[in-house]
């Protein structure tokens, strides 16, 4: 349906081709339902589980002055490499110094989202290094230099033939859009990648405090040939990741898994506590940690910083409304769905106003909260993002949003309110072209159905109460 | 280097100075991630297998089935950790397969399949756990299609809580919970995608 929103994202969500919608909704449509069943299935009161989790992440936050110099100490009894990095700049050169003084030229990627981010990838291209994804999806997105549409699954936005023919043109065989050959194509040309490669990079998913230990999820075990094939291994951490025991390990990988994929464990989960152990053949003789702060400090100083627990499991964005209709590209940003609608404006530093808007895409249905492994009340975080969007005048969170002065002018007296409750009763006989004359109901116009005028019933039914 | 983490502990302590009270840590229930119990298995292994097979794992009790299962798969040469070789090759349903106890990365795709020891197994995930001292090639467990873990069944755990309590000190212990798989594509589950496309547990004793 034409639209004359000035919302940017329902343009997107105007424009999704109708085959990127199908696999957007149908995909995440299919994982929540898993989710529900797993979660349901195994546990009496998984809500018990989530608000504990979300508890754990909430003290380990607010005590990462104690876990996060405990989980360095520990890394380097372990005989890790342990660096801080205070943007994403400075991970990046980090990551480069690393690499030319072990006279390195290239790099196997996992996934890791601290590392889009960044920029990783083109800033080692940029210097003269190699940097290759190995996550399937991800190794797509950087053949066709496209970016992730969801935080699990980064191809959620294309199908068999567009991945076919990506292939093709990239010299992987003739054109075949069945979903097992592409995969085995892929690993056929992967696996050479991994015995050529210097380094393997990965992010990590949680870290104990108590021993150090990087807990590292991934369903293609492309991490594990990452630490299986490469004498260097360095790891890219958001300082949020902490927990402060081993056990808690226990709780969140069950959480992860079921949330984001309806899984009771991914495939491969890894817990590397340090480099290999001396007379093992394979596995990185260096692990270097690098843990990036990247405005993660100004989040937990703000009134936001629960959104810090965050998992990254993307259950909030399989059930979303907004995304499953606008897809992950709409929200301009590295973390897409409810979970990026807060975390990328506040990432974003002083950019904020660039993406002000995101806030507001959102009807605080209330499902993103229902779902989150940690709890986050995502609904009030958004709420907050608004009220600093209005209190900053950021532009584009204004765009299409009606003036209220009127509205405030109006509720505040009496009789003005009773006769315009009154008289709001005639727009049910208005045609819309009248009523469009009006600039913010021709917006709300323009792509949604006006309500019926149901104004002015309830003071009459007081009326007839009270007189009961 | 060193300035940066200066920087970031600083911005840590003024981010959290003003807050009052700090989050305490919650008491809670360590069986609390425990899934709910499964009256239907009599023992650990059978609950194991239901669970293996049910994430297309295929667990398989003693060596007579794994050879026949080999044969049966056509598979006949592979990597196998040299602490386990004499045995298997002794054993009589392992005639005419070709066990090779070095890993050679050049040869990474003649290894049919790999053997390796299993640290450990979860029965209420169907997980198997292999640790660095245990496994005695990361890449055999990895590479090859099939991959053999072969667990005693003292160390098979009835739940990850469990399971994470035997750690040790270990550094690298991975918990393999069915084959490599991948949904990239439509949501299309494929299955060995770089790691294994067969992932066994065989139990000896
Ligand atoms: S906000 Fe919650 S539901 Fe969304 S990705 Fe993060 S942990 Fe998952």
């Amino acid at each position: 349906m034409p639209t004359k929103s000035q919302q940017e994202i329902d343009r997107f969500a105007r424009d999704l081709k109708p085959d990127v919608y199908q696999s957007v909704y149908g995909g995440t449509k299919a994982t929540t339902e898993k989710r529900y069943e797993v979660l349901f299935r195994d546990y009496p009161d998984p809500d018990l589980l989530r608000q504990t989790a979300g508890q754990i992440k909430q003290h380990t936050l607010e005590n990462l002055d104690k876990y996060l110099p405990q989980a360095e100490a520990a890394l380097k009894a372990n005989g890790a490499q342990v660096h801080f990095a205070s943007d994403g700049d400075a991970a990046n050169r980090m990551i480069l110094e690393i690499m030319k003084a072990n006279g390195c030229k290239s790099m196997v990627k996992s996934k890791s989202m601290v590392s889009e981010e960044t920029g990783l990838g083109h800033y080692l291209e940029d210097n003269g290094m190699k940097c290759l994804e190995t996550d399937l999806g991800e190794f797509i997105i950087q053949i066709d230099n496209d970016h992730p549409s969801h935080i699990v699954k980064p191809v959620a936005h294309k199908n068999r033939r567009d991945i076919a023919k990506s292939f093709e043109r990239e010299g992987l065989g003739d054109y075949n859009d069945d979903p097992e050959t592409i995969t085995r194509r892929a690993r056929k040309f992967l696996r050479g990648k991994y015995f050529e490669a210097d380094v393997g990079l990965t992010g990590a998913n949680f870290v104990s405090a108590e021993s150090g230990r990087l807990t590292i999820v991934t369903n293609e075990g492309n991490a594990r040939f990452c630490m299986a094939a490469t004498p260097i291994h360095i790891a890219i951490v958001g300082i949020e990741k902490l927990v402060p025991h081993d056990r808690d390990l226990a709780l969140f990988t069950a959480l992860i898994g079921r949330s984001g994929t309806g899984q009771h464990l991914t495939s491969y989960t890894q817990f590397i506590g340090g480099p290999k152990r001396e007379g093992q053949p394979d596995g990185p003789e260096q692990m270097h940690v690098i843990f990036v702060d990247n405005k993660r400090t100004e989040v937990l100083a703000s009134q936001c910083s629960e959104i810090l627990r965050c998992i990254r499991c993307g259950a909030c964005l399989n059930v979303c409304p907004v995304y499953r209709q606008a897809s992950g590209h709409a929200y301009r940003s590295v973390y897409p769905g409810p979970v990026g609608a807060v975390l990328s404006p506040l990432l974003a530093g002083s950019r904020f106003p660039e993406l002000a808007d995101l806030p507001k895409a959102s009807s605080l249905c209330g499902a993103c909260n229902e779902v989150c492994p940690v709890n986050i009340p995502i609904p009030d975080l958004l709420l907050r993002l608004r009220d600093k969007a209005k209190t900053e005048h950021a532009e584009k969170a204004m765009k299409g949003t009606p003036p209220m002065g009127m509205f405030g002018l109006l509720a505040s007296q009496p009789h003005a309110w009773r006769a315009a409750m009154t008289m709001g009763a005639a727009m049910n006989l208005t045609p819309d072209a009248i009523i469009n004359i009006v600039p913010p109901a021709a917006a709300w116009n323009s792509c949604r159905q006006l309500p019926k005028w149901r104004g002015g019933k309830f003071r009459n039914w007081m009326k007839s109460r009270s007189k009961n | 280097m060193q300035d940066d983490r200066e920087l970031v502990m600083g911005r840590i302590r003024d981010a959290l100075a003003p807050l009052k009270e700090r989050a305490e840590y919650p008491e809670w229930d360590p069986q609390l991630p425990v899934c709910k119990a499964h009256p239907d298995f009599s023992s650990d292994w059978e609950l194991f297998s239901h669970k293996m097979q049910q994430v297309n794992g295929t667990p398989i009790a003693g060596l007579d089935a794994l050879g026949k299962w080999l044969h049966e798969a056509g598979l006949t040469l592979g990597y196998c950790d040299p602490a386990l070789a004499d045995e298997l090759r002794a054993h009589p349903a392992f005639a005419g397969l070709t066990l090779e106890t070095t890993f050679e990365r050049a040869r990474v795709d003649d290894y049919t399949f790999g053997i390796t020891r299993a640290t450990g197994a979860i029965a209420e995930t169907g997980t198997v756990m292999l640790s660095d001292a245990d496994t005695s090639s990361r890449l055999g467990a990895l590479t090859p299609w099939t991959h053999i873990a072969m667990l005693k069944s003292d160390t098979l755990y009835p739940d990850t809580v469990t399971a994470i309590q035997h750690f040790g000190d270990d550094p690298s212990i991975v918990w393999a919970t069915g084959p490599s798989k991948t949904a990239d594509v439509e949501g299309i589950l494929i299955e060995g995608v770089h790691g294994p496309g067969v992932q066994i547990c065989c139990l000896v004793d």
